[in-house]
């Protein structure tokens, strides 16, 4: 049996000021406690599409369907629908510095649920487990701006952590991580995975995508969608990943061999 | 070969310092000490009721008193004593000297000092420039005492204390966080200008130079403010900010208050 849809983005086009295309009539489904990754490359619209998820753009073309209900301006305006919506939906966005806007990472990764009317005693409780999950106890009361690379992300991590939300939106998640940190990543979205999240992973790192992923959707630089399919037979297109501009061969010689 | 331009390194120097001087605060802020163990929102009210001591009292004495206390609670507090001192020292000429210089000629009394082209140095100008001098210091002291043992987003959480709106430091706090960013940038911008600067720019490539740079974080600091904006709606942000306050004051602080408490009432009670 099919689990239900959480997101249905039927026939979308988006364009900033109206003139830049970002999207291009783009359908697709994201069904709940799957592990999708948006594969494309850079400007290819996997940032937009994330932000539009989360309900933070609208389409200029075209409607999105989350929960069953029509994501819209207008009803985000519903004090109600937005408090359901945004506990349930997070992004982590690819800039950890705009992500973290707060004081200190205590008072970063208790933002979301005190705006979100939790309590002040849960909220306390929820901090605690999140910064141990992340193994960022130590971080706690120090400014974001002072941390490294790899802490950032699991303090913008760990500011989700607290929502504990059902959809986790991971845009370009491994910008800036290095070999370890990248690999802590995998393990921490296989976790959220084996708990039934639904997670969206924007990204451009093929390999990265296809230790996790259960569905791949890539993005050609016409900002349409190209192909969307299981990891194995988009990894097989060699096609079509040269032509999305996510693999290219190396014209350097070695030895009269071509890589 | 010709110089480097005198403006870039300058330029450059003046952000590195200023990052590395906030970097020594926080390193500073985050050891183990006699002021860094207290409840900071006690701090924040004993600094301020220090402050208004300090400015009610007439005695220079007492005021004196004050500073060597401060200092003592300094050197409580993991700071090194040269640090401290010259910190405030070595500002104290710049401004309050300057403000304070004319005085020592303009108010009328015994003289103490004749200078050449007729000036004379009274006595009670003297002791006026003197005292001003004194308060300034001490006052500078108490409020570098805070700075230095309570991490800057600690001092903005502690504001509430004092019935500061919780929007106001929210934007505070954003305001200081992204100055400290952009200062990077800025930093990271000068660089890469210095290594493909051979010779020594003219005063117009400069200014050229420092318009583009300025335009560039103008333009990345428009940017990023929507995108902080959009990450803020994300988390549920709705106009009206609820903020966390984990504050606990332990017997240790309330002991501490009263301490303070007392102090403020003596320096004014004495100081009088």
């Amino acid at each position: 049996m099919t689990s239900p849809p959480v997101f249905e983005v039927r026939n979308v086009s988006f364009a900033y000021d109206n003139k830049q295309t970002a999207l291009e009539n783009v359908d697709l489904t994201v069904r709940s406690g799957e592990s999708l990754v948006i594969l494309g490359a850079n400007g290819s619209g996997k940032s937009t599409l994330l932000k539009m998820l989360d309900g933070l753009y609208f389409p200029t073309r075209g409607e999105i369907i989350a929960f069953g209900e029509p994501l819209t301006e207008a009803r985000l305006r519903d004090d109600a629908f937005n408090f359901a919506f945004r506990r349930r939906v997070g992004l982590v966005f690819q800039d950890t510095d705009v992500q973290l806007f707060c004081a200190s990472v205590l008072d970063e990764v208790a933002f979301a649920p005190l705006q979100l009317g939790i309590s002040h005693g849960e909220v306390r409780e929820r901090v605690d487990q999140s910064l141990q999950a992340l193994r960022i106890e130590k971080l706690r009361d120090r400014a974001p701006h002072r941390l490294s690379g790899g802490e950032k992300r699991r303090v913008a991590l760990a500011s989700l952590l607290s929502l504990n939300p059902d959809v986790w939106l991971l845009d370009e998640p491994t910008i800036g991580l290095d070999p370890r940190s990248q690999s802590w990543l995998v393990d921490f979205i296989l976790q959220l995975r084996g708990q039934n999240k639904t997670v969206i992973t924007a990204t451009h790192d093929l390999a990265f995508a296809l230790k996790f992923a259960t569905g791949i959707h890539v993005f050609d630089e016409g900002h349409h969608l190209a192909a969307s399919g299981k990891p194995d037979e988009i990894l097989a297109n060699h096609e079509l990943l040269h032509s999305c501009n996510l693999s290219h061969f190396h014209m350097a010689k070695e030895a009269s061999h071509c890589h | 070969m010709r110089r480097q331009s005198h403006f870039l390194e300058k330029t450059l120097s003046g952000i590195t310092q200023t990052l590395e001087r906030s970097l020594f605060a926080e390193a500073i802020s985050l050891q183990p000490g006699l002021f860094q163990s207290l409840d900071p929102r006690l701090k924040v009210l004993a600094t301020l009721a220090l402050l208004i001591g300090v400015s009610m009292a007439r005695n220079p004495w007492v005021i004196g008193a004050v500073y060597l206390l401060v200092v003592c609670l300094a050197l409580g507090s993991a700071i090194p004593a040269d640090f401290f001192i010259r910190r405030v020292w070595l500002t104290i000429p710049l401004f309050t000297g300057m403000i304070a210089l004319p005085a020592l000629f303009l108010i009328p009394g015994q003289p103490l000092l004749h200078l050449p082209l007729g000036l004379i140095v009274t006595r009670t100008g003297a002791q006026s420039v003197l005292f001003l001098l004194l308060r300034v210091t001490t006052s500078l002291s108490v409020v570098l005492l805070l700075v230095l043992t309570t991490p800057w987003n600690t001092v903005l959480g502690a504001l509430s204390v004092l019935r500061v709106p919780d929007v106001f430091i929210l934007i505070l706090g954003m305001t200081f966080r992204y100055i400290y960013l952009l200062l990077h940038i800025a930093n990271d911008m000068f660089l890469s200008r210095k290594s493909r600067v051979i010779g020594r720019m003219s005063g117009s490539e400069e200014r050229h130079m420092l318009a583009a740079i300025g335009a560039n974080l103008l333009s990345k600091s428009l940017n990023m403010s929507s995108e902080v904006y959009l990450a803020m709606v994300s988390r549920g942000y709705r106009g009206a900010v609820v903020t966390f306050k984990p504050f606990r004051m332990r017997p240790r602080d309330w002991l501490w208050a009263a301490l303070f408490a007392g102090i403020t009432v003596s320096i004014i009670y004495l100081g009088r």
